[in-house]
């Protein structure tokens, strides 16, 4: 041995530093690489930030704690594409603060729900999720159909993110009331939503302010729908 | 006379306290357990409330069990273990003693409520929202001094190999906390925050965090109660110096590059999933030289195994932890993962290594110390106390062994193809084949839960027993060394 043993374990102070490097290679060798190598995450057209609304029903995602249920991530594997859709890119959660990959499935797969059921089928199924599927473990959310969705501080969430990095322009966030609004309401002209906001879908009955649900469906009906996986300018998401 | 020589040699308060907090906060964290096992049985059983839903409550049972009983098993244990082994009353005084323990609960009281109030960061095992964070952070560094001081002035030249344990863990929490935990609050006064780390570094972050929260918070802390109170309970010297020393810096090292087996066929780069691979099968050989270490301590004292219940825990959580971390490297292999990963098998996993290791050892350690620090003859039973023993094995069995059916079932189910070479289970047929699996789950948890409750009156029951405290009849400032 180049030194004895005892030398470290008589010096705390000698001990704290080796063990502070010990453990920091291993950390920064799998993290930092992450940041500089620029195949990480592809680069595909499509990918862009929530909409106000989407965003907020993000946030009732997340406070209602779906990630310990339901997984975001289709793995590259046979019966996962045949079953999900096309395996989940590094980019499609660019802008994921944070990621909701998860890590157990008592439900399915949530990464490219979008479109899959119609919103109809979302209200109903949120209400009482074994009226639509009668083995469902789900439990029941009608109490996000009785609360009205809070907007005060919708322009600081988005701010928020924006320190973040998620590239919310300034007339996006000058906008956020009103594309909010626009969305949760079907009856809504939705040409600038579209213009910022391509695909997002218009949720709601237009019978008054928006719900908690309205958001959390306009989130679920968007997710895996931004990038066009036909698109042949998408080619280069094959590394 | 002075007021220090009346003065007990160590500060064995704060130890009770957080004796009795590890005991509050089992029975909590078992319990809500064996709530969320009912939901995923019967999902009525949550009465249609919003917080009682299983995802705001499911924070609420990791947290209690990870960071309120693990957590207030590892300060009070390692309070108790750093003044002996250095033979000096802990550095700060009662004060900061006392700050750490209220500190503490004061934290896990709000996190859990946070959580099903809905107030949550969306991160597995670090769901507390920021200012919590913040406050978790002072807590922490507080402990770090008070523990690292009292090291610092030891009167013993060497530091024992239990402190290396305790000391890597209070060094890479405190490191792992924070580095998972960076983010931007929506304002100061909202409990909303978003992480500055998105997709897929983010991801890499948190299981670097999750993964060594197991690594270090589960499993080197533990290491250094095992390395204390096995010796003591058997009688013999730790059995090898050498490996020792081995096994602490090879684990520590290792575990830290574990994290993406938790994210292996996805997004994360081939090349990170691979590092993470590899090092997590090296780290089997650092967790069975721990496992051997601890263990072949008993060489010569093999027959306490049948008078000394609290040993008889000790011993098996030490065979539970060389199980768990032979599974874990199996189940972190890229192609045993493709079928283990989302599926129930990774919680019966968990579940090995919490009940079978952290809880064992816990309660290894609670009846050591509960008759000790009361100064109490010995425990209230024995026999209450092979009760226990034998009901919480007996849960754990039950536990694991649903999980691993329910859990490879899934994984084959989901993969199945029919003749015609399409996917022949609907994801629903995945739910329903595992609800009897989830009865069995359930059915382990309570046995679980009933071994504690046994505990718990065993405990109490000793400390309402006549006191051996031959102090008063001393003179004053005799050394109680070695107690």
């Amino acid at each position: 041995m180049f030194i004895r043993h005892e030398t470290i374990e008589k010096n705390a102070f000698l001990m704290l530093l080796l063990t502070l490097v010990v453990i920091s290679i291993g950390g920064l060798v799998e993290v930092v690489p992450l940041f500089t190598i620029e195949t990480t995450v592809e680069h595909v057209t499509g990918v862009r930030p929530y909409s106000p609304l989407e965003s907020r029903g993000r946030d009732i995602y997340i406070r209602e704690g779906c990630y310990n249920c339901h997984s975001q991530m289709i793995r590259a594997l046979r019966d996962e594409v045949e079953r999900y859709g096309h395996y989940s890119i590094a980019a499609e959660s660019m802008y994921d603060h944070p990621f909701q990959w998860g890590s157990k499935r008592i439900g399915p797969d949530l990464a490219r729900v979008g479109g899959k059921y119609s919103s109809d089928w979302h209200y109903a199924h949120m209400a009482n999720a074994q009226s639509m599927v009668p083995e469902s473990l789900m439990p029941h959310y009608a109490f996000l159909a009785e609360t009205v969705l809070d907007t005060d501080d919708l322009v600081k969430r988005l701010k928020a993110q924006r320190m973040v990095g998620v590239p919310y322009s300034d007339e996006a966030i000058a906008n956020a009331l009103a594309d909010l609004r626009t969305q949760a309401d079907p009856a809504a002209d939705n040409a600038a939503l579209l213009k910022r906001y391509p695909k997002a879908v218009q949720v709601g009955r237009g019978d008054g302010p928006a719900t908690e649900l309205d958001a959390l469906v306009a989130y679920l009906q968007v997710l895996g729908t931004m990038v066009d996986f036909a698109d042949p300018a998408n080619e280069n998401l094959r590394q | 006379m002075s007021d220090l020589a009346l003065a007990p040699r160590y500060n064995d308060a704060v130890v009770k306290k957080f004796v009795i907090a590890t005991v509050f906060w089992a029975v909590v964290a078992f319990l809500v357990g064996v709530i969320l096992a009912s939901e995923l049985a019967w999902p009525s059983v949550n009465l249609g409330l919003s917080f009682t839903n299983f995802g705001r409550l499911r924070p609420v049972h990791t947290s209690a069990a990870i960071f309120a009983f693990g957590g207030s098993a590892l300060f009070g244990t390692s309070f108790y273990i750093v003044q002996r082994t250095c033979r000096v009353r802990l550095f700060g005084g009662e004060a900061l003693a006392n700050f750490i323990f209220w500190g503490y609960q004061f934290f896990i009281v709000m996190a859990a409520l946070s959580y099903v109030m809905g107030f949550s960061q969306g991160q597995e095992y670090a769901e507390p929202e920021w200012h919590l964070d913040l406050w978790l952070t002072v807590v922490w560094v507080t402990y770090g001094v008070v523990f690292i001081g009292t090291v610092f002035k030891r009167e013993e030249p060497h530091i024992y190999v239990a402190n290396w344990f305790f000391m890597a863990f209070i060094l890479t929490i405190a490191v792992l906390h924070i580095g998972n935990n960076l983010a931007v609050p929506v304002s100061l006064f909202t409990a909303k925050s978003y992480n500055v780390a998105s997709g897929v570094q983010n991801a890499m972050i948190q299981w670097w965090y999750g993964h060594n929260a197991v690594g270090f918070f589960l499993t080197a802390g533990f290491l250094g109660m095992m390395y204390y109170f096995i010796p003591k309970a058997s009688g013999r010297p730790v059995y090898s110096y050498r490996i020792s020393i081995v096994h602490f810096w090879s684990l520590v090292f290792m575990y830290i590059w574990a994290g993406p087996h938790h994210l292996h066929w996805t997004a994360l780069p081939d090349w990170t999933q691979t590092l993470g691979m590899a090092f997590s099968i090296m780290l089997w050989m650092p967790s069975w030289g721990g496992m051997i270490n601890g263990i072949m301590t008993l060489s010569g004292a093999w027959d306490k195994l049948r008078t000394d219940p609290g040993l008889r825990f000790s011993v098996t959580a030490v065979g539970f932890y060389g199980m768990a971390t032979f599974e874990g490297p199996v189940m972190s292999i890229r192609d045993v993962n493709a079928l283990s990963h989302y599926t129930d098998w990774g919680i019966g996993h968990v579940h090995s290594g919490a009940l079978g290791w952290v809880a064992f050892i816990s309660f290894g350690a609670l009846y050591y110390l509960v008759p000790v620090l009361w100064k109490r003859e010995a425990l209230y039973s024995k026999t209450l106390a092979s009760w226990h023993f034998w009901t919480a094995t007996l849960g754990i069995v039950f536990y694991i062994t649903s999980m691993w059916v329910a859990g490879i079932m899934q994984g084959l189910m989901w993969r199945a193809y029919d003749s015609f070479g399409f996917l022949q289970y609907s994801f629903s047929e995945s739910v329903s084949a595992v609800h009897p699996y989830y009865v069995i789950r359930m059915l382990g948890g309570v046995l679980f839960l009933a071994g504690m409750l046994i505990m718990v009156y065993n405990l109490i029951q000793t400390v309402r027993s006549p006191t051996t405290d031959k102090r008063e009849a001393m003179p004053a400032g005799v050394a109680l060394a070695g107690e």
